[in-house]
């Protein structure tokens, strides 16, 4: 066996993580991306390079921020004590919230492509025949935006998996609550045991392949279905 | 000798110094980095030499000499590595020597939360400790290896937050994430004296000395500027300013 227990450990709170992340970035993006994608304010712009701002951040400057302002110090940790959730760095809920932050623009950007590219004009068949927005969105724009959700789903997923330094910054290396599979990497390195430091990246490897060859080959499909 | 001699000799000692100044490389662990830039300097005005001084972790730096990173000299935050490195043939041999013994402190930013014995430990009147992680810093074995001698290592153990170092700790314990947390303190005094917050000074027979050893790295040989750094280290000048941050001889 290659792996120890808190390597499973790890691989199991990195697999939780991930998973909450892409269902939480799912519920959120959706309405989100759709603004983006049909909003003609000046302020789109705004919200839209806000949304984009991770990819470009070095997640260190993501971690310390949350670390200042989830603290019992900033503003975010006076409001989650005022909401009786305590403070938020070394908890799951913390690295949650942390994760969402970090993997939203690979949630939002998929999908804001797809609803551009299935446009107003179904939509406006749809109200045609009565139906009513809500309807006409669940019915007519989700499904025509599939490939977008799927897209997004996968990354935001992966790219949770491959988080590190934003956990380095607010996780606390607590085994079961944020330990995850990067940081315990790290920690195998720092304390010179390259053997399991081999085990876990090339499983990280792998995973990773594997995921951009399913979406390769996912995109493709759908492609030729839409095409 | 009179004055003009004694000047003039002056003069070619000093031209002997900058005909034979060399640079050194040096690899320095985190946590010394305030009293190594001092002494880099102190080094540079005395010997003519220069340090270039790269600051980051003891185990990273051990996994880039061994892919034959250029360091020279490397001072570590332990005393395995260097050892380590000795043994495996990457070190000049018998060039391995004690710089600095660092002490531990038990921290809070906040002041009147620590007091002077750390009895705070078993009162527990509060939901975080920070340390560094014991695996990999030698401060999170220390203050781990203290908690069991005070007997709250059990009570303690759900209350931990580990940082990779303890640099990290530090980090934690500053933003108030965690109230108090055990720290080097290094990391906390200035001229002498904690400079903020509320501190107890761990008494060092509560954990194993920790050794911060350097060492002459094999690249660094044949260069007089490595020995010479290696030498300055023990000086007494050198010894003052590590003493006045905090940590021991």
């Amino acid at each position: 066996m290659p792996f120890s227990a808190s390597d499973l450990q790890a691989i199991w709170l990195t697999l939780k993580l991930a998973t909450a992340t892409t269902a939480a970035l799912l519920l959120l993006a959706t309405p989100l991306a759709w603004w983006l994608a049909h909003a003609r304010t000046r302020w789109s712009a705004v919200v839209g390079a806000v949304v984009a701002l991770p990819l470009v951040l070095p997640p260190t400057v993501l971690g310390f921020y949350l670390l200042v302002a989830f603290g019992p110090q900033g503003w975010g940790g006076q409001l989650t004590q005022a909401l009786g959730i305590g403070l938020l760095p070394f908890t799951f809920g913390g690295l949650l919230l942390a994760s969402i932050v970090y993997s939203l623009p690979f949630a939002v950007q998929p999908l804001q492509h797809a609803f551009q590219a299935v446009g107003r004009r179904p939509m406006e068949v749809a109200a045609t025949l009565r139906a009513r927005p809500l309807d006409a969105f669940v019915h007519v724009a989700l499904p025509l935006a599939r490939p977008g959700f799927v897209t997004a789903a996968i990354l935001s997923f992966a790219h949770t998996v491959g988080e590190f330094g934003v956990v380095l910054m607010i996780g606390g290396n607590i085994p079961e609550q944020t330990r995850v599979v990067s940081t315990q990497i790290y920690g195998h390195v720092e304390a010179l045991e390259y053997g399991q430091a081999h085990w876990l990246s090339a499983a990280m490897l792998v995973f990773s392949f594997v995921v951009l060859l399913a979406l390769a080959l996912l995109t493709r499909r759908t492609a030729r279905v839409y095409a | 000798m009179d004055l003009r001699r004694a000047i003039l000799s002056c003069l070619l000692l000093a031209g002997a110094a900058a005909a034979h100044a060399a640079e050194v490389s040096v690899a320095v662990a985190a946590n010394f980095t305030a009293p190594m830039q001092k002494i880099a300097a102190a080094f540079e005005q005395a010997t003519g030499h220069k340090a270039v001084l790269a600051f980051g972790s003891t185990g990273r730096f051990y996994a880039q000499v061994k892919n034959g990173a250029p360091f020279q000299v490397l001072l570590a935050a332990d005393d395995e590595t260097p050892a380590k490195l000795e043994a495996e043939g990457l070190a000049v041999r018998g060039s391995r020597f004690t710089y600095a013994t660092g002490r531990l402190v038990l921290w809070s930013a906040s002041a009147g939360l620590v007091d002077g014995r750390g009895e705070v430990l078993r009162t527990g009147r509060f939901e975080r400790l920070a340390i560094a992680d014991p695996k990999l810093a030698p401060y999170g074995a220390a203050a781990l290896q203290a908690m069991d001698r005070l007997g709250v290592a059990d009570a303690l153990r759900p209350r931990l937050v580990q940082g990779e170092s303890i640099g990290q700790a530090f980090q934690f314990v500053a933003t108030g994430n965690a109230p108090l947390g055990f720290v080097a303190l290094s990391q906390v005094m200035v001229d002498g004296g904690i400079a903020k917050g509320s501190a107890w000074v761990v008494p060092a027979d509560l954990h194993a000395p920790i050794r911060q050893d350097a060492v002459v790295l094999a690249a660094g040989k044949d260069n007089p500027a490595a020995t010479a750094l290696a030498s300055f280290l023990r000086s007494d000048a050198a010894k003052a300013i590590i003493r006045a941050h905090g940590y021991e001889l």
